[in-house]
């Protein structure tokens, strides 16, 4: 049994497990203490002063966030002392900040600017030099400005200790003191890999994805441009979120109805790509079973995995599926077979793609993702950014009526929906793979013992025909570092891994929706965004990829078989070792 | 290895040979030169002097001579320190072509180089170091063997007595004795904040754990204090020793030395210990033939500040940046590499074997009622005897300072001391009578502090000295916590207006509030103890910072921005020689008339001050 103590919170007298914190039980009696740095298990490091409270018979304060209860504890979060302290403290934090709210891209969902009304603050008493530094906007995704950092260490805790990469850090002391990377280099220039999972974390708009928004309207009012718009499937499970809707409302059909009404030419289903992928990646499977290709095959859909995996581990890109992830596929055939049947031409064709990621701006822009010279996707917008030009447009996309995907690339399966989240992707290649292999229809869909838990590693043995394939899942970065070092010491028995880059895969994608930190800490964000997906799937007619209508039809009329040559040429790509420390 | 008879057989010998040192009624034709091997006159060329003493020695066939590379003498100002055994010859301010007279005069033919000798303040000339006024209020217990033995030689430290304390432990004291006996002399760390040194050694002990660590901080970093330095370079078996008996205590098998990386000395002689001592048995497997195992290490910190605190040196020792970590857990608890941790700092060790070996009651006996035992403190700054010293707590700072520190030179008054450093406060010429104890130097806004304790004349403008301290702190702060890492910095702004005579009604309110909210808001002892300068100079010269906000001027004369430099139209004969030194060409003017400056091209240096022959020209 959990040991329980006595302690009195603002009067109010309450018996809370020995293991929590102040915080946490103040929380629970409905006081709010404010915080800054403070993330649930991720950044519990006492740093921004903000959660200060007195503890009687202390010395001092006491810092609420990581200071345990103990038995007959008095704490008073609401003294004069305490309200002044954390005053003057966020004071000092604002003043050392731009304060630039007005053309913040987190105006509205900021934890700084929510604090400052939060405590009153009309006035900044103590002006003077800013820490500055140097907006790094050389990446193709993400954009960092130390002018908005308030050295919370969220975004570093989430890289170091949760992805388990360190491309960021604090440098310099004192005053100077500022979250770079080595050698205070751009982030493009250091082993980062682009999850996003920084700007998800940061409580301000220090951290931010580089904008697409501007480019997509300018193609958007361009008459002479064919604009394509195409969204992954955990975007549906949270674009509602940046419209008030709860998180983890399902919104296919309002969300399509919005890009829609943003003037796109077409909407369509990134789960067509997906369908696609399966095909190629299964039957990429297929082969190297059967050929004694090299093992265990690694999916290649998440583009912060590929990107670190070519920072990381460069010796073994070969076990990386050659398929390229769905959004990029699905832009090369809408801009060869689609293009063609439709009679456009495909150099005045423009492929957006809204996605939970920012990494994969950085994949859209890569040389091996171009076909004939033309890109197969030429802008990707995050889920916010999609969210923020539908604002823009005065677009409320939670009273909108649903709309269906474009025909004729609208069809998609179930297994495609299930692509958004963790062991997804796994389960989608097994319905597959197991049916082609066997001939023979699956009684049972799911596959539960392949769906992954949030920053884990699962294993599964699964029976196809007289073959025991063996998988593994892994998504976030720590996972996949545990994985690749169990391959490069030839100890992981598997035949295929999934690996997404993001801890639970693409719902929790560093392009999603930001919720603060006391959400994030009550909130399973990730289990309500991955049972909406778990739904949307169940309700779907078609829930193998190799049985979708259109998938079938484009092998028939254009590609003629899973990895063909044309296949090849479309829908497959290379990869290559990364620099460290590029100048 | 050695057995304890074999160890006692070397203590024996070798005090045969070097007693002379401490035996002034030794008649025998051995003599031993002391030269001191501290940074500072290390610095001075005192290996060159070494080096010139033992090729004369070796010319002149000199076998009874002997010279030794010692630690700190302490008295620095007169470095480097040559002092001849047994005669006890005190030689000061030795240069290395001043070794031919010595060993002519007085090793050949025993007349002593009077140019040599050491002069006290007053101008007398002192033949033996027991007649220096800096040494005779002195009580060196942590220095006992700084300037006597050669640190790089285990068998001296062991002929007085090194390692007898880690032999009587470990063959008869239970662990609870020996916390007992460091409870009961009422030893406080030396780091700072004098904790209760036993009281925290009961805490780890208590702490259970397969694992635990012993370690020692010596990441000195108060701007002008060596403390820990020199005793590092001049004894450092006593801390290898001090450090074993402590991990026996606490049951401990590992320990640490947290040592920056800026002394090079230290760390080289300390590396030199713990070699020998593994040689001999005394770290390692089975000490003394007992089952207590024990090994020391060495982390080099970079010289952050920081790192002083102990979280963050532990974060350093483990590999980390420097950055102070939330207590509770606290290091007894939860330290090093997450384990029960005793951190103690260079000079705490530094008492334990004579703690251990006298005795608590001995040790209670000296120092006052709460503060025992003796406090060692640099002094630096406008003082004539900048040095190492080391006296019995509750000595007053009047008699460090006139009667030890031989008073303020050049004919000025005394205006202020600071104790503490950068964490500190002043102590105005009103608190001269202070007894020098923990509570009553926090009693009047200061601290006792690691130990640096810097003197100021009346020339010093406090606005301007608070100003350097912050400086200091707003570079050396980790950065992890606002209030610290920005606040300081607002302090520091404000200081700087006042300075350049920008200053504003309201700013003095303004610097205590930030001061008030950066000590009760910061997460570590650096932020909640870096206003203190700020606030005891405020407390005391108030009248100062008033004058710069409301009258724009220093009254000090310190403060540059607000002096101006000016011709006395009487006095000036128009010779011109002032115009010829000025190096920013500000002086003009015809020969035979009044010259004139100008204040826009005037960096008020002062040269035309000191060349004008008739006194024209002064700062107002």
């Amino acid at each position: 049994m959990m040991e329980k103590v006595n302690i009195t919170i603002d009067g109010v007298k309450m018996e809370v497990p020995s293991t929590y914190t102040i915080l946490d039980a103040a929380r629970e009696a409905g006081i709010d203490i404010p915080t800054l740095c403070h993330l649930k298990e991720i950044n519990e490091i006492g740093a921004c002063r903000m959660c200060i409270v007195e503890v009687e018979g202390a010395r001092g304060f006491a810092t609420s966030c990581v200071m345990p209860v103990s038995e007959g504890m008095v704490v008073r979060t609401n003294t004069p002392a305490v309200r002044d302290a954390r005053k003057v403290t966020l004071e000092l934090l604002l003043s050392n900040h731009d304060r630039k709210c007005l053309t913040c891209t987190r105006s509205g969902n900021c934890e700084l600017q929510a604090l400052a009304e939060k405590l009153n603050i009309t006035d900044i008493e103590f002006e003077g030099e800013m820490t500055g530094g140097e907006l790094d906007e050389l990446s193709p995704s993400i954009v960092r400005d130390p002018k908005k950092c308030i050295l919370c260490k969220r975004c570093v805790a989430m890289c170091k200790k949760v992805q388990k990469v360190g491309a960021i850090d604090t440098i310099n002391r004192g005053f100077k003191s500022r979250i770079s990377t080595s050698c205070d280099k751009s982030l493009n220039d250091v082993p980062c890999s682009l999850c996003g999972q920084c700007i998800t974390a940061c409580p301000t708009g220090a951290l931010r994805e580089k904008d697409a928004t501007k480019a997509v309207w300018r193609a958007i009012a361009d008459p002479d441009t064919y604009v394509v718009v195409q969204t992954a499937p955990a975007v549906r499970a949270a674009i509602g979120e940046e419209f008030g809707m709860p998180i983890g409302t399902l919104c296919t059909g309002k969300m399509v109805a919005g890009l829609k009404k943003l003037g796109f030419d077409k909407v369509f289903d990134t789960n067509t790509g997906a369908d696609l992928t399966i095909m190629e990646e299964g039957t990429e499977l297929i082969h190297r079973i059967q050929n004694g290709g090299l093992l265990p095959m690694i999916t290649s859909c998440s583009p912060g995995w590929v990107r670190f995996a070519e920072n990381s581990y460069p010796e073994l890109l070969g076990h990386l599926s050659t398929a390229k992830s769905p959004h990029q596929m699905f832009g090369a055939i809408l801009k060869s077979y689609y293009a063609e049947k439709q009679g456009i031409d495909p150099k005045k064709m423009f492929v957006v793609s809204v996605m939970p990621c920012v990494a994969k701006k950085a994949e859209s822009e890569r040389e091996e993702m171009k076909v004939n010279g033309l890109r197969d996707v030429d802008a990707v917008l995050t889920t916010r950014e999609a969210a923020r030009m539908m604002k823009e447009a005065g677009i409320n996309l939670a009273i909108l009526d649903d709309e269906q995907f474009d025909d004729p690339m609208g069809e998609a399966t179930g297994a495609a929906v299930i692509f958004g989240t963790t062991g997804g992707v796994m389960e989608a290649a097994l319905r597959t793979v197991s049916e082609v292999l066997t001939g023979k229809e699956l009684e049972k869909l799911e596959f539960e013992d392949v769906r992954g838990e949030v920053n884990g590693i699962k294993e599964a043995t699964v029976k196809i025909g007289d073959l025991d394939v063996k998988v593994a899942i892994a998504n976030g970065l720590a996972s996949a570092t545990a994985i690749m070092d169990m391959i490069e010491k030839g100890e992981a028995p598997y035949h295929f891994i999934e690996i997404m880059a993001c801890p639970g895969g693409c719902v929790t994608g560093g392009g999603q929706p930001i919720h603060d930190a006391k959400t994030r800490a009550t909130v399973d964000i990730h289990g309500l965004r991955k049972a909406a997906l778990y739904e949307a799937d169940k309700g779907l007619k078609l829930r193998k990829s190799h049985e979708n209508p259109v998938i079938k039809q484009l092998y028939d009329e254009y590609l003629e078989n899973p990895g063909s040559h044309k296949a090849h040429e479309l829908l497959h790509t290379t990869y290559h070792k990364r620099e460290y420390f590029n100048d | 290895m050695k057995t304890l008879t074999e160890l006692n057989e070397i203590r024996e010998k070798t005090l045969s040979e070097i007693s002379l040192r401490t035996n002034r009624n030794y008649t025998g034709r051995e003599k031993h030169i002391l030269v001191c091997g501290g940074t500072g006159c290390t610095s001075s060329h005192s290996k060159e002097i070494i080096a010139n003493l033992e090729a004369g020695i070796k010319a002149n066939g000199l076998d009874n001579v002997r010279v030794i590379r010692t630690g700190c003498f302490g008295l620095c100002a007169r470095g480097p320190i040559v002092v001849v055994r047994p005669e006890d010859t005190f030689y000061a301010m030795v240069k290395p072509e001043d070794v031919d007279e010595i060993i002519e005069k007085h090793l050949k033919n025993g007349e002593i180089v009077e140019r040599l000798l050491c002069k006290d303040v007053d101008g007398t000339l002192v033949k033996s170091l027991d007649e220096l006024n800096f040494y005779k209020k002195q009580h060196r217990i942590v220095l006992k063997n700084c300037g006597l033995i050669d640190p790089e030689n285990i068998d001296e430290y062991l002929a007085f007595d090194g390692y007898k304390a880690l032999e009587k432990v470990l063959t008869s004291m239970s662990q609870d004795e020996v916390i007992k006996e460091i409870s009961d002399s009422g030893l406080r760390g030396r780091g700072g904040a004098g904790f209760p040194t036993g009281r925290k050694w009961q805490f780890a002990k208590a702490s259970e754990n397969e694992q635990k660590y012993v370690a020692c901080n010596a990441d000195e970093g108060d701007p002008g204090a060596f403390m820990d330095r020199s005793v590092l370079e001049g004894d450092p078996h006593t801390i290898v020793e001090a450090m074993a008996i402590a991990a026996y205590a606490i049951g401990a098998n590992k320990g640490y030395v947290y040592v920056r990386a800026e002394y090079p000395i230290a760390v080289q002689r300390l590396q030199k210990a713990i070699d020998q001592a593994k040689e001999y048995g005394l770290l390692g497997e089975n000490i003394m033939g007992t089952d207590f195992k024990f090994d020391l290490e060495i982390r080099l910190g970079a010289g952050a500040f920081v790192c002083g605190e102990e979280t963050a040196l532990m974060e350093s020792v483990e590999g980390r940046r420097g950055e102070p970590r939330p207590r509770p857990p606290f290091p007894a608890v939860k330290g090093l590499f997450g384990k029960p941790t005793l951190l103690n700092n260079v000079e705490t060790y530094a008492n334990i074997t004579q703690i251990i070996l006298n005795g608590a009651a001995w040790f209670s006996s000296i120092g006052t009622e709460k503060s025992k035992g003796t406090k060692v403190f640099a002094l630096g700054g406008n003082i004539n005897n900048v040095g190492l010293v080391e006296v019995p707590m509750g000595i007053t700072l009047r008699e460090i300072v006139y009667d030890i520190g031989g008073g303020v030179p050049n004919g000025k008054e005394f205006k202020a001391a600071q104790t503490g450093g950068p964490s500190g406060g002043c102590l105005p010429a009103e608190h001269l009578d202070t007894p020098i104890d923990y509570e009553s130097l926090s009693a009047i806004g200061s601290m006792m502090g690691s130990g640096g304790l810097i003197v100021m004349d009346d020339s010093t403008c406090m606005v301007n000295l608070a100003r350097f301290f912050l400086d200091f702190t707003v570079d050396e702060s980790c950065g992890k916590c606002p209030p610290c890492r920005i606040g300081t910095k607002r302090m520091l702004e404000i200081l700087e207006r006042l300075v350049n005579g920008n200053g504003k009604e309201g700013d003095i309110e303004k610097l205590e509030s930030l001061a008030m909210n950066i000590k009760r808001s910061s997460l570590c002892g650096l932020g909640q103890t870096a206003p203190n300068p700020v606030l005891s100079t405020i407390k005391y010269y108030r009248d100062e910072y008033e004058a710069h906000i409301k009258e724009k001027r220093c009254p000090a004369g310190e403060c540059k921005a607000m002096t101006k430099v000016v011709i006395d139209k009487e006095k000036c004969k128009g010779c011109s020689a002032c115009s010829r030194k000025c190096p920013v060409n500000a002086i003009s003017g015809e020969i035979k008339q009044p010259f004139e400056i100008d204040q826009d091209k005037c960096i008020k240096c002062g040269v035309c001050i000191a060349t004008c022959p008739f006194k024209a020209i002064s700062r107002v």
